[in-house]
């Protein structure tokens, strides 16, 4: 089987699609000759012409508006916003337009679309290229949400989602692109050739959005994470050795809360990482979820590991990071009580 | 804090200028120093042009019929009188039913509603000289598009009423219309947005190789928006087939067209800037507002690009039900606007080439109320706003996505519950 890293993978996801399906467009800053700054969306211009794979102007509100356009004619756009820190410009033809349109006409027009960005800290990006703005979409009705951690899911969730009849957002956590990162910044990259997700099939395959995986299968703890902060997480387990059970969300909205729920109500006790800010971060909504529905099972109360609530500081990226020692303390704690 | 910097004090004090109307309640309206053109001056350049030579065009104004309302000049569309009369027709169908609903809203059957008079060329003119194929992406002042293409006026009424007529189950505010069939795109509260959506769709027409153009409508306020610029640097960028409509009736609801930009340049100026074909046009004249389309029409379709057209109008009465006019400008206003009303010269051009009379025009207007009342009677058979909302409380969270996930699936079970 092919090994790839994420970057391949969602490459090879775009290839096999738009080689099924004539009415995948692909547009975004650079993803047209260069192939995209991370070469997400490399050699598709020239396999497909240039009327299926093109450059766009520096216009998120554009890129996202007129998509709506080629939407609305028949077309599957599947467009990419450079960073996920970029894509506010076009907030309001997402969340006005894209995610109410089959609600406003009662389906009379949907929204079938992609839209990837990349997302995420942990490259020296400072403010502007390490945010992690999935709460600003789970918040809005008629958004589908998914977030992969390995090659393998980023394919197949990224076929799922452009076959999905709904739009998704589709985040990419650019720290893991080319290796699973621990959270260990001090030492060496790991490249995904050794990570057994690096496997990717050849051709079409799925791997359905709405059903989270079970990780790490555990007793104790359960910790409920997405992105980078999945790797982080199983470091973290390994390091403090705790039997802890770790549960990549893969899809956030619509989330699978039935694996939620089975898993916390076997551990009793559940931790929810993400590198986002922590006030009304979608770790709020999952804690609220897990009280709600697993309360008489807790042994303690829900704890969150999560960016801080300040701007991403460039030089300070690593006080910022939610990493091994934040979530060594929070394990320490949801496990003490 | 924000006081000036101590140091500075011999420099000269800016001063923030802020744009006031001509006018203002209590003043009498004179727009004698407005440029009227005489009509059939404006030289007609062909389609195939490259957009620099319609520049001059940008602060020009297209004009056909005269003060005898005689069609002149290079424009003149030359149109049979049958599609005269029928854009007269329909005109005069907006007019009335605009009353009709107007009233139905103060007598309570529904919660909101907005005319378009002295606006109603415009629509029905622009929409007679695209193909029915054509795709519109409107304002809410675009009613006549539906009416031109036969939309039936029971189906608006039904969506006005939110009643179970209305096929948008009733989740639109009152005049949002939206039909696929009769390419009339859903329009947005949030202005500006179907400027982008338009180009879009024109540009996945030319992807497709398809023949089919589409028009993007914004008022002269929704001009400020980030999304008209998007959609013209896309429009530009990608020489997209469609035609970006401006309607500058001067007033966002209270703020005069000089908040959006327009006191220094006209707003078809703006086409320049991107290199886009740009035409300004007398919006009160229909046979103008056709000739100007039918030009971008037939240039988009030939893969020569989109045009921007300025169309140069007034608006009548108030933005909305929800605002009083007289609160914020100066009364006759609408009786004082040079360019005249434009049922009133499109008639008075039908019974100039013998093709009309007084008799003939009270009776569409009588047959279109009669015709307005009638639907607004059946439309009511199916109730009015305040009877809606109770009979299916589990519509509400339907169509938020394909297949309702579990979350909304629990939301709908509460509040089915909160019903009992």
């Amino acid at each position: 089987m092919p090994v790839m890293n994420m970057i391949q993978a969602i490459n090879d996801a775009h290839k096999v699609m738009m080689r099924r399906d004539p009415d995948i467009v692909v547009y975004g800053e650079d993803v047209g000759f260069f192939g995209g700054v991370f070469r997400a969306t490399e050699g598709l211009q020239k396999e497909f012409g240039k009327q299926r794979c093109f450059d766009a102007p520096i216009s998120e509100g554009g890129i996202v508006g007129t998509a709506v356009g080629m939407a609305a004619y028949g077309l599957k756009p599947v467009i990419e916003i450079q960073f996920a820190d970029y894509i506010y410009p076009g907030y309001d033809q997402i969340v006005s337009e894209v995610a109410k349109m089959r609600y406003r006409t009662a389906g009379e027009w949907s929204m079938p679309m992609v839209i990837r960005s990349p997302y995420g800290g942990g490259i020296f990006g400072g403010q502007t290229h390490s945010q992690s703005p999935e709460s600003l979409f789970t918040h809005i009705a008629g958004l589908k949400v998914v977030v992969p951690s390995t090659p393998y899911d980023a394919k197949g969730l990224l076929i799922a989602a452009i076959e999905d009849p709904d739009p998704v957002i589709f985040f990419e956590p650019k720290r893991i692109y080319n290796g699973p990162f621990d959270g260990h910044h001090d030492r060496p990259v790991t490249p995904w050739a050794r990570h057994k997700a690096s496997e990717v099939p050849e051709g079409h395959y799925t791997v359905p959005l709405g059903k989270a995986e079970i990780v790490r299968e555990g007793e104790e703890v359960t910790i409920l994470a997405y992105g980078t902060m999945v790797h982080v997480a199983l470091a973290a387990v390994e390091d403090n050795k705790i039997d802890a059970e770790v549960i990549d969300l893969r899809t956030l909205v619509p989330l699978d809360i039935e694996t939620i729920e089975k898993s916390v109500q076997k551990t009793g006790r559940c931790l929810i990482a993400q590198e986002a800010p922590r006030t009304s971060g979608f770790a709020s909504e999952l804690a609220t979820l897990v009280q709600e529905r697993c309360f008489y099972n807790l042994e303690a109360p829900v704890g969150r590991v999560t960016g801080w609530d300040t701007p991403y500081p460039h030089a300070y990226e690593w006080t910022y990071f939610p990493g091994p020692k934040r979530m060594k303390t929070a394990l320490q704690k949801v496990m003490a009580d | 804090m924000a006081d000036k910097q101590p140091s500075r004090r011999n420099a000269p004090a800016l001063a923030l200028h802020v744009p006031e109307p001509p006018f203002r309640p209590g003043d009498t309206p004179d727009f004698s120093s407005i440029k009227v053109p005489p009509a059939g001056s404006a030289p007609r350049p062909d389609t195939a042009v490259a957009a620099r030579e319609t520049h001059p065009l940008a602060t020009d104004l297209v004009r056909v019929l005269d003060e005898d309302a005689k069609a002149v000049g290079p424009w003149d569309p030359k149109l049979d009188a049958d599609t005269l009369r029928k854009i007269l027709k329909d005109m005069v169908t907006v007019r009335v039913f605009d009353d009709r609903m107007y009233r139905a809203q103060r007598q309570g059957k529904t919660s909101f509603y907005m005319k378009c008079t002295g606006e109603e060329a415009i629509a029905t003119s622009a929409a007679a000289a695209l193909d029915f194929e054509d795709i519109h992406f409107p304002t809410y002042r675009q009613q006549g598009i539906l009416v031109s293409r036969g939309y039936p006026l029971v189906k608006m009424m039904c969506q006005i009423y939110s009643n179970p007529g209305d096929h948008m189950k009733g989740r639109q505010l009152p005049i949002m219309y939206s039909d696929k069939k009769h390419g009339f795109f859903t329009i947005s509260g949030n202005l500006g947005t179907q400027y982008p959506q338009a180009v879009g769709w024109a540009m996945a027409s030319a992807i497709k190789g398809d023949s089919r153009i589409a028009m993007g409508w914004v008022g002269d306020g929704a001009t400020a928006e980030g999304d008209f610029h998007s959609a013209m640097t896309f429009a530009a960028v990608y020489n997209a087939p469609v035609i970006l409509a401006t309607v500058n009736n001067q007033w966002a609801i209270s703020s005069f067209s000089g908040i959006a930009g327009g006191e220094r340049a006209t707003f078809a100026q703006r086409g320049i800037g991107y290199g886009i074909a740009t035409l300004r046009v007398d919006g009160n004249d229909a046979l103008a507002v056709y000739a100007a389309v039918r030009w971008a029409a037939e240039r988009a379709r030939s893969n020569k690009g989109p045009t921007m057209i300025e169309f140069f109008t007034y608006r009548a009465e108030g933005h909305s039900t929800s605002d009083d006019p007289t609160g914020y400008r100066a009364a006759g206003e609408a009786q004082s606007w040079p360019l005249g009303d434009p049922i009133e010269r499109l008639k008075a051009h039908l019974i100039g080439i013998g093709e009309w009379d007084e008799e003939r025009h009270s009776e569409i207007t009588k047959n279109a109320d009669a015709e307005v009342r009638a639907a607004q009677k059946e439309a009511e058979k199916l109730g009015i706003l305040p009877e809606q909302g109770k009979s299916d409380i589990g519509s509400v969270f339907e169509d938020v996505y394909a297949d309702m996930p579990w979350h909304i699936a629990e939301q709908r079970d509460q509040a089915l519950e909160e019903q009992r």
